[in-house]
């Protein structure tokens, strides 16, 4: 995965050691295309920002296009929206997943919260930012719970509780999916760092629980976990899906503006598109380069406070807040999905009863033949994409272990880099790349977009199981006669079952939550459930919403259950690799 | 015995930057024993990971190493037919214990009644006749140190390597596991290099002893090999 994997190839191969042959390609393979689209994509941005698209006449270099933007009436309120969103949800999580760890690592409430993640993890953005939307809206489950006897509502108040003007809607959205996503990337991370015995250490020094972790654990964590949190940054600042369900639309954020002026029939819009896909990016550079200020300076101040010696000997009320959180994030997904599987089977719900008057399949028998087209959609480009995803990583990792050349830590950047890319700003060039080629929008283009995104998670999942893995074992099949290929097929892979299919889940889990590489790529002509999901959101339905996010949640959680099932039928009768 | 028979290492040299790990001068003749001391960091199992072939690539190795006459240096691991045992058994969890004892037997051995035949054979041979379709996970540490090691034998080896064997097993069954290892060893006449840092493993080997010294990072040491008999 890293450059130096590359290198390796023209180095002299030790004694004893196999020629590096095709797979030693793997890794400059797929750097390429996981890379490729991406810088493909910004050239495809900067260029029509600039006023170079032949295509559509765009053929002087100018600066109109950002001075149409500029004139957009709505400009800088949505890009202060971006700005305040993506910093806040980011801030928000890491505070959440801070506070989580700090009061309840080690603790058996923590191993249900860590058994708990991957379900929550897997949940697309569009049926979280649905569920939640069910559960917050005036006239949603909340407000009904509370109703009458409490709020004295007889009908929905007139609250802007949705897509409210500041983003807040937006930003809770957000971090119910982030938090886990950065709970698991620490989990990780607390691995890697003797966090357990440092803590020990701080506590019989005569620190409380919360203060030992905050002062020789997160230190420690935090640089290991710096990537992911960029990636949330980026994610958050330029989301679209989430964004257009729960985010404010007079004037919407940066992102989702961008995109519908990519969907515009006057074509002229996507110079100014182009320029907005730009200044997302010049945005994201300003937001990572707050952070960092905001690192340094934390740090500082940290280290004053570490050294001042506090005990701080309760944990109380980090616990009750880490612990709320972390309830209130499970519950939101949880509730949510719950709320979207409700109201898909619900007749006549009146406000304010809290359930409906009576159940019926209707929805579903109306709703469901129209999912088959979008179901099988779904289940291709992801059964695609992850199959490549899962076999360019596997052949990276064996290449790695085969000829003995780590990927060096410092190349880690290069995976993260299609997620700390905002999105719409090289997707949107991808589209206008297609454009300007004549090329019409096709499943294989979208697959291989999606592989862009399935890659590094599926890469990050497998990677560390598959070094740790004892090699001891490819020593013993080696002196009992197997090659390298027999190792890995019969010994390195049955052994890793687990952690393979688990990768694979998740990679499934990407692709079906997709919703702007399908709909810029695809042009609008590949459509899949969170497509089609996502289109509804201004319908307002909300039974064919529900029919339509419990399907795009079962598309995600349906691998998930397999990974988990599969692994343990196989290896029923095998103790040794039972509990991993 | 021909001259060509068994073990030899030829002014064989291990360096790591600019330390030099080991250096090894010599021969082991078939059915013979030798045994390297040293403390943990000396070396040890780098030098059994360059004999097996699965070294890391950072280390420099220099000379040669024979066994029967054929030159192993640059054979792959799986074309040394060096047989090793580590401290771990790491039988393949999953496959059962006929499983494992199958994946050493080599593919020359052809026909499922053959092959069940050698794997039930050698269950037998260590007093494990009906073992074939256990999990390994389910066996206690004895039985599965005997299992490692019919899957070793059964892989049809020219020599042997021990990784500071047994570490886990009580002193009286590991006194007899060593025994029945090199008994078999013996007979079926392979040469055998054994790494430890226990006396009672060096003298229960009766081979010479070769010592290793511990280099300290950052000097560079002059190995003392010393030649002498068991103590």
């Amino acid at each position: 995965m890293s450059d130096d994997t590359v290198r390796t190839r023209a180095a002299p191969t030790a004694r004893g050691r196999p020629r590096p042959g095709a797979l030693a390609w793997a890794p400059a393979l797929t750097l390429g295309l996981m890379l490729g689209p991406v810088a493909a994509g910004l050239a495809g941005t900067v260029a029509p920002a600039l006023g170079w698209l032949p295509a559509l006449g765009g053929d002087h270099l100018g600066t109109d296009a950002f001075e149409a933007l500029r004139a957009w009436p709505g400009f800088p309120r949505a890009a202060a929206l971006s700005l305040f969103t993506g910093l806040g949800a980011t801030l928000t999580s890491l505070a959440a997943v801070t506070l989580i760890c700090a009061g309840w690592q080690g603790t058996r409430v923590f191993h249900a919260i860590e058994r708990g993640l991957s379900p929550l993890l897997s949940v697309p953005h569009a049926a979280a930012a649905f569920g939640l939307a069910f559960l917050i809206a005036p006239s949603g489950w909340l407000a009904r719970a509370a109703s009458p006897w409490a709020t004295g509502w007889e009908r929905p108040p007139d609250l802007l509780i949705l897509q409210d003007p500041n983003g807040l809607a937006l930003i809770a959205g957000l971090v119910v999916k982030e938090i886990p996503f950065l709970l698991l990337m620490t989990l990780a991370a607390l691995g890697q760092v003797p966090s357990a015995r440092s803590r020990t250490v701080a506590r019989a020094l005569g620190y409380g629980p919360v203060a030992a972790w905050v002062k020789t654990v997160f230190p420690r964590v935090y640089p290991q976990i710096r990537l992911p949190i960029y990636a949330v940054l980026a994610y958050s600042m330029s989301a679209v899906d989430t964004a257009i369900i729960l985010g404010p639309n007079t004037p919407p954020t940066l992102a989702v503006q961008v995109v519908r002026w990519m969907n515009d029939p006057d074509l002229q819009l996507r110079f100014q598109a182009a320029a907005g896909a730009v200044t997302q990016l010049a945005l994201l550079a300003g937001a990572l380069g707050l952070w960092r200020a905001g690192e340094r300076l934390a740090a500082g101040l940290g280290r004053r406070w570490i050294e001042r010696g506090g005990r701080g000997r309760s944990a109380a009320a980090t616990r009750v807040l880490g612990g709320g959180a972390a309830a209130a994030t499970a519950g939101a997904l949880g509730a949510g999905i719950a709320g979207l599987a409700v109201w898909s089977v619900a007749g006549v719900w009146r406000f304010p009863q809290a359930t409906p008057d009576a159940l019926t399949w209707r929805s579903w028998e109306r709703y469901g033949p129209r999912l088959a087209d979008p179901g099988a959609e779904t289940f291709i480009l992801a059964g695609a994409a992850t199959g490549l995803a899962l076999a360019l990583a596997l052949a990276c990792l064996e290449a790695e272990q085969r000829y003995g050349v780590r990927s060096a830590g410092r190349a880690l950047w290069l995976v993260y880099l299609p997620l700390l890319v905002p999105q719409v700003a090289f997707l949107a060039g991808l589209q206008m790349l297609a454009l300007a080629a004549g090329l019409d929008p096709n499943r294989g283009a979208v697959i291989l977009t999606h592989l862009v995104f399935v890659l590094p998670y599926v890469f990050l999942s497998l990677a560390d199981p598959f070094r740790a893995w004892d090699r001891r074992y490819a020593a013993v099949a080696a002196a009992l006669g197997a090659g390298p290929d027999r190792v890995f097929w019969t010994v390195r892979l049955p052994m890793l079952v687990r952690p393979v299919l688990t990768a694979a889940a998740l990679g499934f889990a990407v692709s079906v939550g997709l919703y702007l590489p399908t709909l810029l790529v695809g042009a609008g002509r590949v459509q899949t459930l969170t497509t089609e999901a996502v289109a509804l959101a201004s319908g307002g339905d909300r039974r064919v919403i529900g029919v339509y996010a419990l399907a795009q949640t079962a598309a995600v959680l349906l691998p998930f259950a397999l990974a988990g099932a599969v692994p343990r039928v196989l290896w029923r009768r095998r103790r040794g690799l039972r509990d991993d | 015995m021909t001259d060509a028979a068994g073990l030899r290492f030829d002014r064989l040299s291990i360096t790591l930057g600019r330390n030099r790990l080991v250096t090894l001068d010599g021969h082991v003749a078939p059915g013979d024993v030798l045994t390297v001391m040293g403390p943990s960091g000396s070396g040890k199992s780098t030098l059994l990971s360059v004999i097996s072939g699965t070294a890391a690539a950072v280390f420099q190795v220099r000379g040669g190493i024979h066994l029967d006459g054929r030159d192993i240096t640059g054979l792959a691991p799986e074309a040394r037919r060096v047989g090793i045992l580590f401290q771990d058994e790491l039988l393949f969890p999953h496959l059962s214990v006929g499983g494992n004892l199958a994946f050493g037997l080599p593919p020359s051995v052809a026909g499922r009644r053959e092959r069940r035949r050698r794997v039930e054979a050698a269950l037998a041979e260590v007093n494990l006749a009906g073992f074939a379709n256990r999990d390994p996970a389910t066996l206690s540490g004895g039985q599965q140190v005997r299992v490692a090691l019919m899957r070793m034998l059964l892989s049809e080896p020219r020599a042997l390597l021990l990784d500071e064997p047994f570490p886990r097993l009580d002193a009286g069954l590991r006194d007899r596991i060593r025994q029945a290892v090199l008994d078999r060893a013996r007979t079926r006449r392979l040469p055998v290099v054994l790494v430890t840092h226990d006396a009672a493993d060096a003298r229960a080997a009766g081979g010479r002893i070769h010592h290793l010294d511990p280099h300290e990072a950052g000097t560079d040491l002059r190995p003392s090999p010393r030649t002498g008999d068991p103590a």
